[in-house]
């Protein structure tokens, strides 16, 4: 969310450079007020402050801004000042034109307590009424927080002109804000206020409700009471509904990738310790294609993970059907030596990656549709979990339905439930087993492509999803897609329940020592097959 | 009932394995001791300290091979009791420290003073004691164990699940351990020991004297699983190992049995993580890593599982091997290497190094005695034994 | 415990209503059934008649979703497990022979010997001269003394049926089950095995699974056929045999 805001406050700042580079600049008190800040004194630095601030000038937002940051660099001896960009180019402050570079000379403006409170005053009057819409929600919150009584002028002049429904609600929590903390507003104007706080209900209200000391009109410390515990509870429905979504989409992570082991291990019966390494090397795949198109053609990013779902399917999809054909299929019915092999296969695969892309984290972007976040009531919903909420139900589907429907799906059943039967009925059944376990690999691969957007692309990426999809295949019982999908689900929801009462390590031991009473109660997991064929 | 000769060319490799332990841990101790440093002849200290890890863990892959090897029980979280056992040992020479800690706090570790305690958690007491550890050093993993598979076993979870669930019980552990908060010194464990029973840890003899003991360890732990094994109760491990339904219907509580050897297994691992501890100076969370237990399996399986000495002597081939090759200009490639091994020796080498020399073995002689028997006379009585297709 | 205060049938083994179902499909369909002591009784029946799975009850192996099962007429088996059923003297021979395959003859015999089965009493266990008696007599019973030596798993398919016959002579119950005892089986080693079991029915009761008809008709015994998990006919191999519901389900014309 914070980078979130930064990548906003960095746009406006972008576009407000365009501005100010079309307009021709011109000499007067705004030059004079920036000199100001290369005296490196504090009373000077707060009359510039005034004096910017008030200019209209379309400079004065990013010089302010810069201030606040420190990239206001000022040069005593030519008294200079220049604007440092967050992108590492620089301005000449006064005129807006853009040099080669700081001298040395020039050192960040300094800044005191005092200062910079008026350096935020000031930003927040500045952006009250910019063009820019995220601008102005940014400055009503930040007023809302410091609730500046200066701030109360520009905030009523703002919400006077604005038109934007959620700008106008922020603006009126800030006017609020601001008079239910001011001194000689009146007891109506406090009591409106209260009710417009509790109206917004969300944790920051929840703060400045509890934090209006006893100097108030008591009829406005009652009011204020009832909201407290009104917001209270509506916050506490609101944190159950956060840790429902938390739990989804650790559910659905768990569920990407238990899919392909609940077709190597559920539907195979084979235990395949180097899963994990499939979806790692699903995750690479991703950074290898992004690498691509960063080097040749920056303009298809945004598509690079539609591009590596493909891909990522057929390379890890590849390698599987490489491992069956070399070795599991020569360890059919020695489930534990399977184990072991395929253990000493993880260890080389993830050697063989660390050895071609190095030990280290690589990077992998979201593409802007993945990235943000949007607020549903009092809950913040990023993209990239939503989508890939949304991906693994997808995949789900998509699998569900090919084993159904498909012909080589027929034919996998077939197998599963009675090989010699399928042989004798013309299935090639080796065909199918190398088919199968492609299937299932390719799908931990695709699974990477989604784990690489929300986990640290490294060698070890595989190792942390082996246990917990192991986890999750068995608790849903083996050889039932549902069950998967129940088992993981359930383990998300309960481990992000867990995780605010006993912490997060504990909550994750609690699952797991849950999980181990749970096999012991039902050896074969939610939805067991029963019958003979079990014991087979 | 005659002996047959399985039994009888086993128990005679039995025979040297003890015979070369029992030398190596009264020779090398004195050759490191009595020969003057540098000479031909004598093993440096450090050779000693790294040989007595390969000791203990020799005797962890004699409990693997006693569940597994003879009783088909895969168990993925060994290392856990390895590492409990560990933790009990590495207590005791915690509270040894005593005043010269960092801190120099007479009663907390210098952790828990780092850490604020204010008084010592419940969970230490007694740990000053060294009776006590020892005690806890077979009761805490015996007791896991036997909490642990009496749950598991009586619930019939068997083969993969079993596996799987004991690799989810020692991975719980290794989170819990790495907690601050768990009261054992969190990611950093329990380090710079001083003394056992009074003598320094650091000191050559300590260190000699503790190498005989592990050696001794491995002979009684040797000792301990043969005569398991060739008891009647070992028949019935087997029986249950090759068709546990089987066993039910003939009105073995297979449940009771597995639960037996599953803590005595347990035990042993404790004992020699114990063992190793003062030997390598320090214990920490990592021992219960996932990867270390499913290791100690594959030691197992290089040396051949079902046969005592083929399991102590993987342990001890497949550590060398690390050591050797992740010292080297080869370390980066030590990782292909294990890699391979895991997956070349179940598919060429099930029976592993032993298992395999002597199914060969076997197999020649049996062609020589046919030889001899076509021969000699067709009347002989007793047939060969002949070796499972 | 699971013993009752009288006793409510003279029959060794009783099952009445018993119902079983495995995901909805009925496997057991409100099947009774009761054989006397010292009783011999074939069970016939096409594939999927539930021969197997009322074996799977009576030992344990399968819990009925409902109806009662009793044993010596006082022991209610749908409460015990497969181990205390053992225990009380009811041994199985598998429809696919089941021997321990990488031990011996005589130690898959000594396994199956009826002495203290417990942990303990297996771990401090010291061979005497009773059990290797017994084993030796077994031994010549199953006519396999010369292989005593030789690993279960080396012997032939008819070999390892009898061993495993073998094993619950050692066993000594009081009911023997024995599943398909001649499948795979020369004629020859039908004949000895009919012979054999006609011979261990002096002193045990015996439930016999098995296809082949001759070997039934060699047996002379009482015969019940299944159908869909419940009787169909019951009586002597004649009766059963010309039973039209029989000839048309299972004979065939």
């Amino acid at each position: 969310m914070l980078s979130n805001l930064s990548a906003r406050l960095c746009s406006f700042v972008l576009s407000l450079f365009l501005i100010a580079f079309a307009l021709p600049a011109f000499a007067g008190p705004f030059e004079d007020a920036v000199a100001k800040f290369a005296n490196d004194d504090y009373s000077d630095t707060e009359e510039a402050i005034g004096t910017v601030a008030s200019s209209g000038n379309k400079l004065a937002f990013p010089i302010i801004s810069a201030l606040q940051d420190g990239r206001l660099m000022a040069d005593p001896d030519s008294k200079k000042v220049y604007v440092t960009g967050t992108d590492g180019k620089s301005i000449d402050a006064a005129t807006g034109e853009a040099v080669a570079s700081v001298p040395d000379s020039a050192s960040a403006v300094r800044l005191n307590n005092r200062l910079r409170r008026s350096v935020d005053a000031a930003l927040g009057s500045l952006t009250l009424q910019s063009p820019d819409l995220g601008a102005r929600l940014q400055a009503a919150q930040s007023v809302f927080k410091s609730r500046e009584e200066t701030a109360l002028e520009p905030v009523e002049s703002a919400l006077a002109k604005e038109t934007n429904k959620s700008v106008k609600t922020a603006l009126g929590e800030a006017r609020a804000a601001i008079l239910l903390f001011k001194s000689d507003a009146t007891e109506v104007q406090k009591l409106e206020a209260v009710a417009t706080i509790k109206a917004r209900g969300d944790q920051d209200a929840l703060a400045l409700l509890s934090d209006i000391g006893t100097d108030q009109p008591a009829s406005v410390t009652k009011a204020a009471a009832s909201a407290i515990g009104s917001i209270q509870s509506s916050l506490a429905v609101w944190s159950t509904v956060q840790n429902a979504w938390y739990g989804l989409s650790l559910g659905s992570v768990l569920l990407l990738a238990a899919i392909g082991l609940a077709i190597t291990f559920g539907v195979m019966g084979v235990i395949n310790m180097a899963h994990g390494e499939m979806v790692m090397i699903g995750a690479y795949t991703t950074f290898v294609v992004q690498e691509v198109i960063r080097t040749r053609y920056p303009a298809l990013f945004d598509y690079s993970l539609l591009i590596a779902v493909p891909l990522a399917f057929l390379v890890a999809g590849a390698i599987g059907m490489l491992i069956e054909r070399s070795i599991i299929r020569f360890l059919y019915g020695r489930p534990l030596e399977t184990l072991l092999a395929t253990w000493g296969l993880s260890l080389v695969l993830q050697q063989a990656v660390r050895t071609m892309f190095g030990p280290t984290n690589r990077e992998v972007g979201n593409p802007s549709w993945m990235s943000g976040a949007f607020e549903l009531g009092q809950i913040t919903i990023t993209y990239n979990r939503l989508w890939i909420l949304c991906f693994t139900l997808a995949v789900f589907a998509i699998l569900l339905a090919m084993l159904r429907y498909s012909a080589i799906g027929l034919e996998m059943r077939a197998v599963t439930q009675n090989r010699r039967m399928a042989a004798s009925m013309g299935i090639a059944t080796s065909r199918v087993d190398a088919l199968t376990f492609g299937l299932g690999s390719g799908i931990a691969g695709i699974a990477g492509v989604a784990l690489s957007q929300i986990d640290n692309v490294s060698p070890n990426l595989g190792q942390s999803y082996i246990i917990d999809s192991f986890m999750v295949v068995v608790f849903g019982g083996v050889g039932n897609l549902w069950g998967t999908l129940v088992g993981a689900f359930t383990l998300g929801i309960a481990n992000k329940f867990l995780e605010p009462v006993a912490g997060a390590v504990l909550g994750k031991i609690a699952i797991l020592v849950l999980i181990i009473l749970f096999i012991q109660k039902r050896p074969r997991g939610l939805f067991a097959l029963k019958g003979r064929a079990v014991e087979a | 009932m005659t002996p047959h000769m399985l039994t009888r060319s086993l128990d005679r490799g039995a025979a040297i394995f003890l015979a070369v332990v029992a030398a190596c841990g009264i020779l090398i101790p004195l050759s490191n001791l009595l020969l003057p440093a540098g000479s031909f002849l004598q093993v440096p200290t450090y050779l000693v300290a790294l040989w007595g890890k390969y000791v203990c863990y020799a005797i962890l892959a004699l409990a693997i091979d006693l569940i597994w090897g003879y009783c088909g029980i895969l168990s993925l979280g060994h290392g856990a009791f390895f590492a409990l056992g560990g933790y009990a040992m590495g207590m005791y020479l915690m509270r040894q420290i005593g005043t010269r800690g960092v801190y120099g706090n007479p009663i907390l570790p210098d952790f828990m003073v780092f850490l604020n305690y204010s008084k010592l958690p419940w969970t230490w007491y007694g740990f000053d004691m060294f009776w006590f550890a020892a005690l806890m050093v077979l009761l805490v993993p015996g007791l896991l164990a036997f909490c642990f598979g009496w749950l598991a076993f009586r619930s019939r979870v068997t083969g993969v699940y079993l596996s799987i669930i004991t690799q989810a019980m020692t991975y719980a552990l290794l989170l819990a351990f790495f907690r601050n908060d768990f009261g054992f010194g969190g990611n950093n464990g329990l380090t710079d020991f001083k003394d056992i029973l009074g003598f320094n840890v650091q000191a050559e003899g300590t260190r000699a004297a503790l190498f005989a003991l592990s050696c001794l360890a491995l002979i009684a732990s040797f000792l301990i699983c043969r005569t398991v094994v060739s008891s009647k109760l070992g028949k019935v491990l087997i029986a249950i190992r090759d068709a546990e339904s089987r066993s039910r219907f003939l009105g073995y509580r297979v449940e009771s049995y597995k639960l037996f050897v599953f803590t005595l297994s347990a035990c042993m691992a404790g004992v020699a993580g114990a063992l190793y501890v003062p030997q390598v100076g320090i214990i920490n969370p990592s021992e219960f890593a996932p990867g270390n237990s499913i290791e100690a399996v594959i030691w197992v399986a290089v040396g051949g599982r079902g046969t005592l000495v083929g399991a102590a002597l993987g342990a001890i081939v497949v550590n060398y091997a690390k050591t050797f090759f992740t010292s080297g200009v080869l370390a980066p490639y030590w990782l292909f290497m294990l890699g391979a091994l895991f997956i070349l020796v179940t598919l060429l080498l099930p029976k592993g190094i032993v298992g395999t020399f002597n199914a060969w073995r076997d197999q020649s002689k049996e062609k020589r005695s046919a030889l001899t028997t076509v021969s000699a006379a067709a009347e002989d009585g007793v047939t060969e034994p002949k070796m499972a297709e | 415990m699971n013993v009752m205060d009288t006793r409510a049938t003279s029959a060794m083994l009783y099952l009445d209503g018993v119902h079983v179902s495995f995901d909805g499909f009925h496997a057991i369909n409100n099947l009774s059934l009761a054989l006397e002591p010292g009783e011999m009784r074939a069970i016939i029946g096409p594939n999927g008649a539930g021969k197997t799975t009322m074996m799977d009850i009576i030992t344990g192996k399968t819990k009925p979703d409902e109806g009662t099962v009793l044993f010596d007429g006082v022991t209610d088996l749908t409460r015990l497990d497969e181990t205390r059923i053992a225990e009380l003297g009811i041994g199985r021979k598998f429809q696919k022979p089941t021997v321990f395959e990488s031990q011996t003859v005589q130690d898959n015999l000594l396994l199956a010997l009826n002495v203290d089965h417990s942990v303990k009493g297996t771990l401090f266990w010291r061979g005497s001269k009773a059990e290797s008696e017994r084993i030796d007599k077994v031994l010549e019973t199953i006519r396999l003394t010369d292989a005593r030596n030789r690993l279960a798993g080396s012997l032939s398919h008819g070999q390892k049926q009898w061993l495993e016959i073998g094993m619950l002579l050692a066993q000594d119950p009081k009911l023997l089950l024995v599943d398909e005892p001649v499948a795979g089986m020369t004629d020859v080693e039908t004949h000895l095995t009919a012979e054999l079991l006609k011979e261990i029915n002096k002193t045990h009761t015996i439930m016999v699974v098995e296809h082949d008809m001759t070997f039934v008709r060699e047996l002379g015994v009482k015969v019940t056929c299944l159908h869909e998990g419940t009787v169909l006919a019951e009586g002597t191999i004649d009766q059963v045999s010309s039973n039209e519901r029989v000839i048309e389900v299972y004979l065939g014309r």
